[in-house]
């Protein structure tokens, strides 16, 4: 009885989505020509397809309900079994061979693949990058930012601008690019400290939007949708590189500022400051009564995500040796943000596992293309509803304390 | 008040409007070294509304919040950010629990020590020495301060696992690691069994002997007020309507009036 | 004087359009204080329902002002059906979650439906019908104001007589204005508040969607896009207005509108839209309750 009403809702969901769908999945006019398409098919992918989710859906939904109220029976010094994920994260035994193959695959790619591959992987890491400085400012600190886009731009125009008209290396522009993108953020953070969260977003993706229509408008500078050309690649030591060679090396330089943003992060979570951007996420009335200073504090978040997104900029920049405004603009704003959402807010490893799988995939399965963006928001709406902590929940350290140590071998 | 005492927080005539509402008006009120002052009231009296202007969350409409700070000269702190009036001394609890649910119980106190030390962003990336000796006290002095809260045990656990008597005490906790001179409670027993009030009672007189903290609370539970605290403020719509020690208030029959509310003006 | 008048007009088109979608933000973010970033799709797809049952119905032979109000009202439906489904999928399994939560989710859904439309659809702009029948009566003014800009102003001031009347005077109404005032109360009270927040997304959506066809027919070609920058105004003009204030919101566009216009028209179209963006900022840093908003001082 109970199957068959499931069955019934499933179907009403499936007429209820075949109903949405019609006049844009089945129909399809040319307004010039003066003809209609009718695709009825599709009608007929929907209703199965709308049926299978939604059945999918309300087994999550009520999975979903049961662990809400299961967390409140349980008590809070329950042993959990620690799941897979979990162990491979914290036992040495497990993750430190794991660890050593993937820095031995990460080395050795550039040498068993061809130089197409290794520049989908640049910029994958690029990915990277941005998604562990975003997740700075937004999964530490808390701070929604939806135009962090700008900060990218700015490094990316302060190399090509640098470099084109007054000859500067890239290795001078790189340090240059990072600070100019850090200076940009508080300089925009400043006066917005103070607004709530949602606001804030907003007027973050202002930001963004403006960045993106002055870089279009301001031909004198920007040279204007045109773009800037003729980029130089890095160069190493003088030495002459042609375009395989200069990828490889952007490849590996890569590589380099993911393990010192992982560093970085790293060992900024579990220190002061890191902290006080949590507490600040947490509660922020709480947190400046306790005596943290939140300007300053969260001025820092932002000025350091800005960081990042500046220095790989330079390195975007380098690697195309051509932009224009339209790299800049809300979508690549959104696509980080997604990684950050799908890898879990404050969680280094989810983040750099959510990039790479969120910007792999589409390049290796041709057909998931053009879902791409389609995805990336279904991604965020589920997260938000099913896993709101990532897929790697970010674990609090455990600090040990001399005094603990003591009892702990008195009662062992 | 002995002779040898020493003001610590002196508010004078403290009035604070929120459109055409007067909130708290024209509060005059002390607090002296080594005392536990209550601030009691009906509910909506503004006694909280009252610890919002004093610890910076509100600006006060008028009035004067004077700090004088042990060995210190004397700071007027009327619309100062709330977290400089932690750095100055004063530190609070919150009477609608605010903790930082989703850090450990430790790093909740953590953040009490945060601004008692001094480490940067650059510090924290190079973990220099410094960096690591201030880390490393502010690890101890939080898992002492859980320890004469009795939350020890809880260190490692999520603050928004623990039961709720155990939140007012990590609040109580966290204030305390900013090193304060006056800790201001809001409603610390609110919520909790006879058996956990009791227990709040002997901490609350603890931290007075022992941490030489002195103490401003606001509370409802009587016997506690009345057990505890030296002298006592009585407010009602705003106003201050009685003051004095523990036997004065009980019988002072405008308290009485204020409290049974018979005969009051609805106005 | 021409051109000033000009200009007063295309502007106050526009700020009435703005003012329609900037409705459905702020009624909803008075009752949830939720950005439904999503808002901007939901007036997308309206526009691009309307225009292919245009579409179909030009090739069926039927002519005029019968397809602009069957066109009208099939996006109506469609606007309010799309409105009721975004809040019970992304929306409602989320209410009590931290606050950025539903946002994301919003942005989320945002993403999802520009993209559906992108891949049902088409990416390309597409010329929308001309549906608004030139008024021989307006032919003097035809160099000031057309026939559709008037179209425009009077559906849209009926369109928000209409939605005040609703709010002051029905049963809905007042339930919608409690449960804006508080909603534990308004529960308690007996008011179903998840029918409430529903019946408050659909008619946000319905009048995005009259929003969507309104430009439709005025600007004459939309694509899956125009719902972002459409969106960000609309709520730069409820946010302008005082975010959570009806009539704010219906200001906030009025004022919105004839600012860009002007700044238009006398200063440079290029940066038009750094216009809008610049107000939202300003306004947000220097007086997030708007022009009309009360400041809210935050409980602890």
């Amino acid at each position: 009885m109970a199957m068959i009403s499931y069955l019934k809702s499933c179907l009403i969901a499936a007429i209820w989505f075949v109903f949405l769908t019609f006049p844009l999945m089945v129909v399809k006019v040319n307004t010039l020509k003066n003809t209609v398409e009718w695709r009825w098919m599709n009608m007929l992918w929907v209703a199965i397809g709308a049926f299978i989710l939604s059945a999918v859906w309300r087994w999550a939904m009520e999975r979903r309900a049961r662990g809400a109220s299961q967390k409140e029976q349980e008590s809070s010094d329950s042993d959990k079994k620690p799941s897979l994920g979990e162990r491979l994260l914290e036992d040495p035994k497990l993750y430190r061979p794991l660890l050593g193959l993937v820095v031995a695959l990460a080395l050795l790619m550039p040498w068993v693949s061809e130089m197409y591959q290794v520049t989908i992987w640049v910029f994958a890491l690029i990915y990277v990058v941005l998604g562990l400085g975003l997740n700075i400012t937004v999964g530490l600190a808390g701070l929604l930012d939806l135009g962090y886009v700008a900060f990218f731009g700015v490094g990316a125009y302060t190399y090509a601008i640098l470099n084109t008209r007054f000859g500067l290396d890239f290795w001078i522009c790189l340090p240059i690019g990072g600070l100019t993108g850090a200076l940009v953020g508080v300089l925009l953070g400043f006066p917005i400290l103070r607004l709530r969260g949602d606001y804030l977003a907003i007027v973050t993706l202002g930001f963004g939007s403006i960045a993106k229509i002055v870089y279009e408008n301001w031909e004198g500078v920007f040279n204007g949708a045109r773009g800037i050309e003729k980029i130089a690649r890095p160069g190493f030591f003088g030495m002459e590189m042609d375009i395989s060679a200069a990828t490889t090396f952007t490849y590996y330089l890569m590589l380099v500022m993911v393990v010192f943003t992982i560093f970085v992060t790293n060992r900024l979570k579990d220190s002061r400051i890191g902290r006080a951007w949590m507490a600040l996420r947490e509660d922020e009335i709480a947190c400046v009564a306790m005596g943290v200073d939140m300007a300053r504090t969260k001025l820092g978040a932002y000025a350091l995500g800005a960081f990042w997104a500046g220095l790989v900029g330079v390195i975007f920049a380098s690697q195309t040796t051509y932009i224009n405004p339209a790299s800049f603009d809300f979508m690549l704003s959104a696509i980080v943000l997604s990684m950050v959402v799908l890898g879990g807010m404050g969680s280094i490893v989810g983040v750099v596992i959510a990039a790479l799988v969120l910007n792999l995939l589409p390049e290796y399965l041709r057909a998931f293309e053009d879902y791409r963006m389609l995805v990336f928001g279904a991604v965020m709406v589920l997260m938000m509803l099913f896993r709101p902590q990532g897929l790697v929940s970010n674990v609090r350290k455990t600090y040990t304390h001399s005094k603990k140590v003591h009892a702990e071998e008195a009662n062992g | 008040m002995a002779e040898n005492t020493q003001k610590l927080l002196e508010v004078r005539e403290l009035t604070m409007d929120f459109g055409g509402l007067r909130a708290v008006d024209s509060i005059t009120l002390e607090v002296c070294t080594g005392e536990i002052v209550a601030l009691i009231g009906p509910n909506g009296a503004g006694k909280t509304t009252f610890f919002n202007c004093v610890t910076g969350i509100y600006k006060p409409t008028r009035g004067e919040i004077l700090v004088h700070p042990p060995e210190q000269k004397t700071y007027k702190i009327n619309g100062f950010k709330p977290n400089r009036v932690t750095a100055m001394g004063l530190a609070r609890t919150f009477q609608n629990i605010r903790l930082f649910q989703n850090m450990t119980v430790l790093e909740n106190v953590m953040i009490g020590r945060h601004c008692r030390t001094t480490t940067n962003i650059l510090g924290a990336i190079l973990r220099g020495k410094n960096t690591n000796r201030q880390e490393r006290e502010t690890i101890e002095r939080s898992y002492e301060l859980l320890e004469k809260v009795g939350l020890v045990h809880f260190a490692d656990e999520f603050a928004k696992n623990l039961p709720y008597g155990a939140q007012r005490r990590l609040e109580i906790a966290r204030a305390m690691a900013t090193d304060p001179f006056l800790l201001l409670l809001d409603e610390p027993a609110a919520g909790m069994n006879p058996q956990e009030t009791k227990d709040l009672d002997e901490l609350i007189v603890r931290i007075k002997d022992t941490e030489n903290i002195s103490i401003l609370l606001i509370e409802h539970d009587m016997k506690l007020v009345m057990n505890i605290s030296e002298r006592i403020y009585v407010m009602e719509y705003g106003k201050k309507i009685a003051h004095g020690s523990p036997q004065e208030i009980r019988s002072n029959p405008k308290v009485i009036e204020a409290y049974l509310g018979e005969g009051g003006d609805d106005a | 004087m021409d051109y000033f008048l000009e200009l007063f007009l295309s502007g106050l088109t526009r700020g009435s359009i703005y003012a329609l979608i900037a409705l459905g933000y702020t009624m909803v973010y008075g009752i949830i204080q939720l950005i439904n970033f999503a808002h901007g799709e939901i007036y997308m797809i309206g526009a691009f329902v309307a225009l292919v049952v245009s579409g179909v119905l030009t090739i069926y032979g039927f002519s005029g002002v019968s397809i602009l109000i069957l066109a009208a009202l099939i996006a109506i439906i469609y606007s309010a059906a799309y409105g009721y489904t975004l809040e019970k999928i992304a929306y409602r399994p989320l209410r009590g979650a931290p606050r950025l939560s539903p946002l994301i989710s919003a942005i989320g859904m945002s993403l999802f439906l520009q993209n559906y439309v992108l891949l049902a659809q088409t990416a390309d702009f597409l010329p929308f019908p001309e549906l608004v029948p030139e008024f021989e009566f307006m032919e003097p003014i035809a160099h000031i104001m057309g026939s559709a800009e008037l179209i425009i102003l009077i559906t849209s001031a009926i369109t928000m007589i209409g939605l005040t009347l609703l709010i002051k005077y029905t049963r809905i109404g007042k339930a919608m204005r409690a449960t804006q005032q508080d909603m534990v109360m308004a529960r308690l009270t007996g008011i179903n508040v998840d029918r409430v927040i529903s019946v408050t997304f659909i008619i946000g959506s319905v009048l995005a969607a009259i929003a969507g066809v309104l430009v439709g027919s005025y600007i004459g070609q939309i694509n899956y896009f125009i719902g972002f920058m459409a969106g960000v105004k609309a709520f730069t003009a409820a946010v302008l207005g005082g975010i959570g204030n009806i009539p704010g919101a219906a200001l906030g566009g009025l004022v919105l509108g004839l600012a860009e216009a002007m700044a238009a028209g006398y200063i440079s179209s290029a940066y038009e839209d750094v216009f809008a963006f610049g107000v939202l900022v300003l306004i947000l840093i220097l007086r997030p309750s708007g022009l009309l908003g009360k400041a809210v001082k935050q409980k602890v």
